[in-house]
């Protein structure tokens, strides 16, 4: 039987953190992307486009991410579309993101005073500039802290991907620990570097938080 | 003529009818005072002159422009009606300078260095030319309110709207801010004004109405109004302060 060194399982677990990363990257980029499409929608003045945004917003908050993955795999695979795995992935992880990140900015937007808006109407402005000049660059300054928050969930959401069989970290370490019986080092590790890749992220929303409520209150 | 005409205007919330059919003619220069206890619908009034409520019927019209819900008319309106608001509504994002070159760039397309010239002067008018680069939360209440107001007057309204302007400030505040509005009605500005400062309506306003109940209940010179009431509300609305 071949030993493995520690070295060896991290370098493979190294690796295949390389795609918990892009994917995440690809998440959080195409969810925020979709986001603001979904976000606009939410706010705007067309009716029918609240109610889509917001029945879409309460189907991917309100379903388990697993299911949505499996309904993008094996879903547009019964409709003879060939998904490969990584593009079910992607897809699933960017419209579910895209629900979570348009309601945290809603509430962003939400939040800005009603007064915000009556003084800028009563300037002239219309809607989008409204929204361009006045509602948006206040809203985006209380949104930085949550967001990165979420990416947070983002990249721990990335691991359920590997049970459509994506190689991300999680498969990856249930591969080694098929060929090592060391489970109890191999997912310690794995835990370790979602750790890594997560706390910086969280302790960054923290600070961001801080720094953006201080910057209010005195400039 | 008169600037301001606004004819048989009624406005509900839901079943409650606050405005109830308000008749009143602003003209050029005049400065109207607007008392009443609360509840009585003044504002209401005020923001149905700028469109930020709808009215249900009657009509409304400044200088000939008349008040319809459709952006393009609304924009020509609140061209022509500036607004000043109780929570002063600055953008708390901008410089005191920001806040009064934004809608000149944003809505009159004015370049940036005109928009800069206007506002400096429209500072220098309140007071306030050495706060151009302050925040709003730098500022106290009466100067925020005053950047408000200069703000407004960046977009060259004919007519100004004030509701209760001096009701959110400290005692000692409410004065630079009333002695800016003396100094545009001295100018000529026509004015609008909600207002709970008895003394000052008297010194400056030209009429006075006293809304009860969605009405206009009694209007006239504040000599009249406040000597010589004649409806018993008003005169306990008088008594009661
Ligand atoms: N957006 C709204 N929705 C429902 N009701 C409203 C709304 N705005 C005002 N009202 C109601 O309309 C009535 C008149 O309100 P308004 O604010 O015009 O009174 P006011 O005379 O300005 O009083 P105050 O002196 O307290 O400011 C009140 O009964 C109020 O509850
Ligand atoms: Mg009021």
């Amino acid at each position: 039987m071949i030993e493995f060194s520690l070295w060896d399982i991290l370098r493979n677990l190294l690796l295949a953190t390389r795609w918990t990363v892009l994917l995440s990257l690809v998440a959080f980029i195409g969810g925020a992307l979709a986001g603001i499409l979904l976000l606009f929608m939410r706010i705007g003045k067309r009716r029918a486009l609240r109610l889509f945004a917001k029945c879409y917003v309460e189907l991917f908050q309100g379903t388990p991410l697993l299911m949505q993955l499996f309904l993008a795999f094996f879903g547009l695979g019964l409709l003879g579309i060939d998904v490969p795995a990584w593009l079910a992935a992607a897809v699933a992880l960017i419209l579910w993101t895209a629900a979570f990140l348009a309601e945290i900015w809603r509430g962003c937007v939400e939040a800005i005073a009603k007064g915000q808006w009556e003084a800028s109407s009563s300037l002239g402005m219309g809607y989008l500039q409204q929204m361009r000049y006045v509602i948006l660059p206040q809203a985006l300054r209380i949104a930085i802290p949550p967001t990165v928050g979420f990416s947070v969930q983002v990249v721990k959401g990335t691991a359920l991907t590997s049970i459509i069989g994506f190689v991300e970290l999680s498969k990856a370490g249930t591969m080694v620990t098929n060929a090592t019986f060391q489970p109890f080092t191999v997912y310690g590790l794995v835990a370790l570097i979602y750790f890594a890749l997560c706390w910086p992220l969280s302790k960054s929303s923290q600070i961001l938080e801080r720094k953006l409520n201080v910057a209010h209150r005195n400039h | 003529m008169s600037l301001i005409e606004i004819t048989e205007v009624r406005k509900s919330f839901g079943a409650n009818e606050v405005l109830k059919g308000i008749s009143l003619d602003v003209d050029p220069g005049e400065v109207v005072a607007i008392i009443g206890k609360s509840g009585s619908g003044k504002s209401t009034l005020l923001r149905c002159i700028n469109g930020l409520e709808n009215i249900d019927s009657g009509t409304i019209s400044v200088a000939g422009a008349q008040l319809q819900p459709d952006e393009l008319h609304l924009k020509a309106l609140r061209l022509k009606v500036g607004m000043i608001f109780q929570q002063f509504n600055l953008f708390p994002h901008l410089t005191a300078g920001g806040n009064v070159m934004l809608s000149q760039m944003v809505v009159k397309k004015a370049s940036k260095p005109e928009a800069e010239a206007m506002a400096r002067k429209m500072l220098e008018r309140v007071g306030l030319a050495h706060k151009f680069d302050a925040y709003p939360d730098e500022l106290s209440g009466g100067q925020q309110q005053r950047v408000a107001i200069a703000r407004a007057l960046a977009m060259q309204p004919i007519s100004l709207l004030c509701d209760e302007i001096t009701s959110a400030l400290d005692p000692e505040l409410v004065s630079e801010v009333l002695a800016v509005v003396r100094e545009l009605a001295a100018e000529g500005m026509t004015l609008m004004m909600v207002t709970h400062e008895m003394k000052f309506a008297r010194d400056v306003c030209s009429r006075v109405v006293f809304m009860h109940h969605g009405r206009v209940h009694e209007i006239g010179p504040p000599a009249e109004v406040f000597s010589n009431p004649k409806t018993p509300e008003l005169k306990q609305f008088l008594g009661m302060l």
